[in-house]
């Protein structure tokens, strides 16, 4: 079976973000980027699946040169062949999606997964989008899946608890913490890594659907205020609880 | 918990390669999720955790430098350095195991073993199913293994062994031990392997240092050692100074791991903790202590890098790494006892990493030759004056 797996490059989560001059753009000077975390998830996943029926894992990466060291990571963690739709320009989510679809079109793969978000943007959109474009079924923020005789079975996180799904082959699935633990990529599979290929493709000409007009950081917390240290600081942190803090 | 995203204050990672900065960041994610919640527990009872083997082996992390036929991960030294720097980070006694099974087991059957040694032996090190140690220390021969007692006679098919090892790391737990004993006056290398009649390896108790580590005695009583176990191509006590020489430089890339931890839990500290008003970090003693962590860390970084450079070229002199090992180690503890002074009293309690660092480093200074060694060591090598024979 080919094997889909979407793999955006993210800020490090311990990034402090910095506006860019332009207003639209984070300042990249210093950012140091990783895997988006719930990739990590959904090339496990890839993984996981490859080992039991076998087939080819095809990590697809949509971005600039350096989303390279993010695709060359799922290929140290196992993945098969990786593939860098190049370009510099920010898409939004419906035609980064569209683009992706097109590439897993292409290549026949007949599951994809991805993660349930990308933790730059957050807009959890690209796997279901993807699966809109391809005609595949989809189940999103998968918990635990379970791949029987063609079938999947799929817990998804709900609000307050679980669903359990069941779907057919072909497939989107976006991954959520929980699933799997990702493996390390080991020595061995950084050595391998050397001998896969990254295809590097131009992408077709595409226009958002929508703009980004500007970023904007929110308000810097307020600094914490001691009150007193003995009983009478209580009837104080009440009041302000009530009138200036508003939650009781 | 944050990522650890360690010390680059020289913006050495332009230095590294790709593929180095990939094994070690790997490495430091591994730490980050597997040692370092663990191994205050560990630590605290005196245990190993036996159950990060298979994980680290998973990683290839037994062997780094050996070649890919072998089941090793045939990468350079450099590398090998990075990960011993990060396992470090994690715990002296963890970076031991692994100095140990990749740097005196493997090594040396790599070097001077068979090829029916090294196609049996080093796939199961690598892949952790079988554990080796290394004995050369004696209760009576520490500085001085020249003079060691252990050893063997020729006999009938093989050899019997006879004499006692002390101080080795691994003992207990190894299905393997890489043993040097003298044979007609001449130090040569014998497998020895668990469970062979009159061979016995008690742990030794009471450490106040390394205690996630296995540390024991290895007792021979004329124990028989068939042909085919003797390391056919060790040849004198220059095979086990060997041995030792490619651990050494695992260690000066190791206790910059130490260092990287301490120097991370005092500048949290320091920057979290109010005294007469502010953060202790805004006092200038501490700031200078902080700033002196830094400094010594980048300088020992760049010190390590040029050594790996040296040793993946064949330039290496073993001198070099003596330096390395005797400046880095001297500093770690520095390094570790001047972070427990700035957390103060919550310096000694185990919830933070300082006071375990600076107790395993009081080993790490003595181990594989000890401070003074190294100095006559380079003494020699600048002098032409040997200070000891
Ligand atoms: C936790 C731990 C694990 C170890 N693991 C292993 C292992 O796996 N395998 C193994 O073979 N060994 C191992 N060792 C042993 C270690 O290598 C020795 O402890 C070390 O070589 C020093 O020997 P010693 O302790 O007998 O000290 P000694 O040689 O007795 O030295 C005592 C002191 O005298 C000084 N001294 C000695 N000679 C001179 C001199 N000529 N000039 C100046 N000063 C001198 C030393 O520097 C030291 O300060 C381990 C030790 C420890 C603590």
């Amino acid at each position: 079976m080919k094997i889909a797996v979407c793999v955006n490059h993210v800020p490090d989560t311990a990034t402090k973000i910095k506006v860019g001059p332009d207003g639209k753009k984070i300042d990249t000077i210093g950012v140091t980027y990783i895997v988006n975390p719930y990739d990590e998830y959904a090339i496990e996943e890839g993984l996981k699946l490859k080992e039991k029926i076998s087939g080819t894992v095809y990590v697809i990466g949509l971005g600039g040169d350096s989303h390279k060291e993010s695709l060359k990571k799922a290929l140290a963690m196992g993945a098969d062949e990786g593939i860098l739709l190049k370009t510099d320009q920010d898409f939004d989510s419906v035609t980064v999606a569209k683009l992706l679809a097109e590439e897993i079109k292409s290549l026949g793969c007949e599951v994809v997964f991805t993660g349930k978000q990308s933790i730059d943007f957050d807009n959890s959109a690209t796997g279901q989008m993807i699966s809109e474009f391809l005609g595949f079924n989809c189940v999103s923020n998968v918990v635990s899946l379970t791949i029987e005789n063609g079938s999947l079975e799929a817990e998804r996180e709900i609000e307050g608890g679980r669903e359990v799904v069941k779907t057919t082959f072909p497939a989107v699935i976006t991954a959520q913490k929980g699933i799997n633990e990702p493996r390390y990529a080991s020595l061995k599979g950084i050595m391998a890594a050397k001998k896969k290929v990254i295809t590097e493709k131009s992408v077709a000409q595409s226009t958002s659907k929508t703009k980004s007009l500007g970023l904007r950081l929110p308000a810097p917390k307020n600094p914490g205020r001691i009150l007193g240290s003995d009983a009478e600081a209580i009837k104080e942190l009440v009041k302000l609880l009530r009138e200036e803090a508003k939650v009781i | 918990m944050q990522n650890y995203t360690g010390v680059d204050y020289f913006n050495m990672d332009e230095l590294l390669s790709e593929d180095e900065i990939m094994v070690r960041d790997s490495v430091r994610d591994f730490v980050s999720a597997e040692i370092i919640p663990i191994i205050e527990e560990y630590n605290r009872e005196s245990k190993f955790p036996h159950q990060l083997i298979s994980k680290m082996a998973e990683l290839s992390l037994f062997g780094i430098t050996l070649p890919q036929k072998y089941g090793c991960a045939g990468m350079n030294s450099v590398v090998y350095g990075l990960a011993m720097q990060e396992l470090e980070r994690g715990d002296s006694g963890i970076r031991s195991f692994v100095s140990v099974q990749s740097s005196l087991v493997m090594y040396p059957i790599y070097t001077f073993g068979s090829e029916a040694q090294k196609d049996f032996w080093l796939p199961k090190l690598a892949s952790g199913e079988k554990i080796g140690c290394f004995g050369l220390t004696e209760p009576d021969f520490g500085s001085n293994p020249g003079g060691m007692i252990t050893k063997a006679e020729k006999v009938d098919g093989g050899y019997l062994l006879n004499g006692a090892k002390m101080w080795i790391t691994n003992g207990t737990l190894a299905d393997i031990a890489v043993v040097w004993a003298k044979l007609d006056g001449k130090v040569k290398g014998f497998l020895v392997e668990k469970g062979t009649k009159g061979f016995t390896a008690p742990e030794m108790k009471g450490k106040h240092s390394l205690r996630a580590s296995v540390t024991s005695e290895l007792i021979f009583d004329n124990v028989f050692i068939p042909e085919e176990n003797l390391l056919p191509n060790s040849d004198g006590l220059k095979s086990p100074l060997m041995c030792l020489n490619q651990a050494r430089y695992g260690i000066a890339w190791g206790v910059v791991g130490s260092m990287m931890a301490c120097y991370d839990s005092a500048l949290n500290y320091a920057k979290s903790r109010i005294q007469f008003g502010k953060p202790i970090a805004g006092f200038q003693m501490t700031q200078e202590k902080l700033v002196y962590f830094l400094t010594e860390i980048t300088k020992a970084q760049l010190l390590n890098l040029q050594l790996g450079r040296l040793k993946d070229n064949g330039k290496l002199r073993f001198q070099q790494v003596s330096m390395a090992k005797r400046n880095n180690c001297e500093i770690a503890l520095t390094v570790a006892r001047m972070s427990r002074e700035i957390l103060g009293a919550n310096g000694i309690l185990d919830e933070y990493p300082v006071m375990r660092h600076a107790a395993n480093l009081e080993s790490v200074k003595t181990y594989e030759g000890t401070h003074e060694m190294h100095t006559l060591i380079i003494g020699e090598d600048i002098t032409g004056l040997p200070a000891f024979s």
